[in-house]
């Protein structure tokens, strides 16, 4: 006889490393309409993401990038093509699939504690000690322990941008999706971040797709780096990283990579109309 | 410690003067009497109850009228905030309203509801619905998109996306138009009180009134006084706590 069984789970199984997911972008184009016309923020895009793999796009400003991450965030909607997830249209914005943005975007009404555990509010089944036991267990995967009672206005940048990333990780995503979270960070702040992502990412084997201008920075995180040109938004290039990790940003090998996509990047983001379409 | 000496400091040498002014003789007791005839007046009001009545009946004014004011004007800001077709009708209303002085609401409270206590609440929450809408509205229109977003990517929606994003993130504004409707509220009710006699009961604009009337010069400064602490309690004990977390937490100054 079956019995029935409540389900409950506990900060334990909270905590244990679940599948990350594989993402299926295919033919995606996206229109937007602005005070000079209809822009093609990207055009015929392609893109398949393994189980836990780390991809960087890079391209200038303008190139799509940050939309296509919308897209499969669920924020925005394609005007053709279709993004999957698992194998499962993705039909809106969901916690299997969380967001990292630029700004910390953190609530100032909530202290640091707050900020983590809102998200584990929005999970079933959690008691208020499993959330908190989690929340805990993040902000001390950040290093940001001592600190759980602070006011956000209080932080750094460096510690803004720990405590989003314990937020986004706290409800336990497949995907980390991160939108130049390091753009506006000094780069002794950046260089340890980058140690601390990789960290992360082995231990929690999420899959991240990581936007970025900066080409130095894709190498250092990627396993895959795929280069976009702007006007219309297109991937043009795909590079492989097989670096051992961590990697250091500034280690001799990463330049060499760093130079050969620069290179590539470059002649895709010629001014318009050097470009034979 | 020090600065509440200091200001204690303060109150006491604008005593002295006060009673050095009274000592001087410049004008006549009836029209200038001294901190100690204020204070028997006072005294004697506590003792027979008159006060306390009075305050009582003009606190239950505000306190309903300004409760009624919030419980309406925040959901109606919300709403305009979020729907074009409120925005248009009910936030036109409202930005209009709010320009009008709300002691002009007195006469035509009169002529609707008589020398009643329904009078009395129609002109408090006059004063405070439309600061209170209009506040909420612009707190809503200021929150950072990048807020809902974040909040829609945790599996934030709908009401809990009010109730634990837009609404607190919209606090400091809210918190800014609460004030400015109690403002509004305190003082139309007192020019209410003091122009009309309110036949369901007496409050401190009536003793006031009844003061000018008698020539009672220790009364009518009496109760100023009395009308300028529970201002300032209600700045101290309501509103100043909300302002210092929000400082606080928002970090907008150093309070």
């Amino acid at each position: 006889m079956q019995r029935l069984t409540r389900h409950h789970s506990s900060a334990a199984e909270e905590l244990e490393v679940i599948a990350p997911s594989k993402l299926a972008i295919e033919n995606i184009s996206k229109r937007f309409k602005g005070a000079s016309g209809a822009v093609l923020a990207l055009d015929r895009v392609s893109l398949n993401v393994a189980e836990g793999e780390f991809v960087c796009l890079v391209g200038a400003s303008g190139c799509g990038k940050t939309t296509l991450l919308n897209i499969i965030a669920g924020l925005e909607k394609p005007d053709d093509g279709t993004a999957q997830a698992d194998g499962k249209p993705i039909k809106g914005p969901g916690r299997e699939r969380l967001v990292m943005f630029q700004e910390p975007a953190l609530f100032p009404w909530l202290n640091v504690l707050g900020n983590v555990l809102f998200g584990l509010k929005l999970k079933p089944n959690l008691t208020k000690k499993d959330r908190h036991d989690v929340a805990r267990y993040y902000l001390e995967l950040v290093g940001l322990s001592r600190f759980e009672r602070a006011n956000i206005h209080e932080l750094s940048g460096g510690m803004k941008q720990r405590v989003s990333l314990a937020r986004a990780l706290a409800p336990n995503p497949r995907v980390l999706l991160m939108d130049e979270p390091f753009a506006a960070l000094d780069a002794l702040t950046r260089e340890q971040l980058y140690g601390d992502l990789q960290r992360i990412w082995q231990a929690r084997n999420k899959t991240i797709v990581f936007v970025t201008h900066n080409v130095r920075e894709a190498a250092c995180l990627g396993d895959r780096v795929v280069v976009f040109s702007p006007r219309p938004g297109r991937i043009r290039e795909e590079f492989g990283v097989d670096l051992p990790r961590p990697r250091d940003i500034n280690s001799v090998d990463l330049a060499v990579h760093a130079t050969e996509i620069t290179k590539a990047l470059k002649g895709y983001s010629q001014p318009e109309g050097a470009i034979a379409e | 410690m020090k600065r509440f000496l200091l200001a204690a400091l303060f109150f006491a040498v604008l005593l002295l003067i006060w009673e050095a002014l009274f000592r001087a003789r410049i004008w006549s007791p009836v029209l200038l009497p001294s901190p100690r005839q204020v204070t028997i007046y006072l005294q004697s009001a506590a003792a027979d109850g008159t006060l306390a009545k009075a305050t009582i009946v003009t606190m239950r004014r505000l306190v309903i009228g300004y409760i009624i004011g919030l419980v309406a004007g925040l959901p109606l800001g919300l709403l305009t905030a979020r729907w074009k077709v409120w925005q248009d009708t009910i936030g036109t209303l409202a930005l209009g309203l709010q320009t009008l002085p709300s002691v002009c609401w007195v006469p035509l409270a009169l002529l609707w509801f008589g020398q009643t206590e329904a009078a009395m609440l129609f002109v408090v929450v006059m004063g405070t619905l439309w600061s209170v809408v209009i506040a909420t509205e612009t707190g809503v229109r200021n929150v950072p998109p990048i807020y809902s977003r974040a909040a829609l990517t945790m599996g934030s929606k709908r009401l809990h996306m009010w109730l634990k994003v837009i609404l607190p993130a919209a606090l400091p504004f809210i918190v800014s138009g609460m004030k400015q409707g109690w403002a509004f509220a305190w003082r139309s009710l007192m020019a209410a009180e003091i122009f009309v006699t309110i036949l369901t009961g007496f409050g401190l604009g009536q003793l006031l009134h009844y003061g000018r009337e008698l020539s009672a010069m220790e009364q009518v400064i009496g109760i100023m006084i009395v009308i300028v602490v529970i201002g300032l309690m209600a700045d101290k004990i309501f509103f100043s706590p909300i302002e210092k977390f929000l400082h606080r937490r928002w970090g907008t100054s150093q309070a």
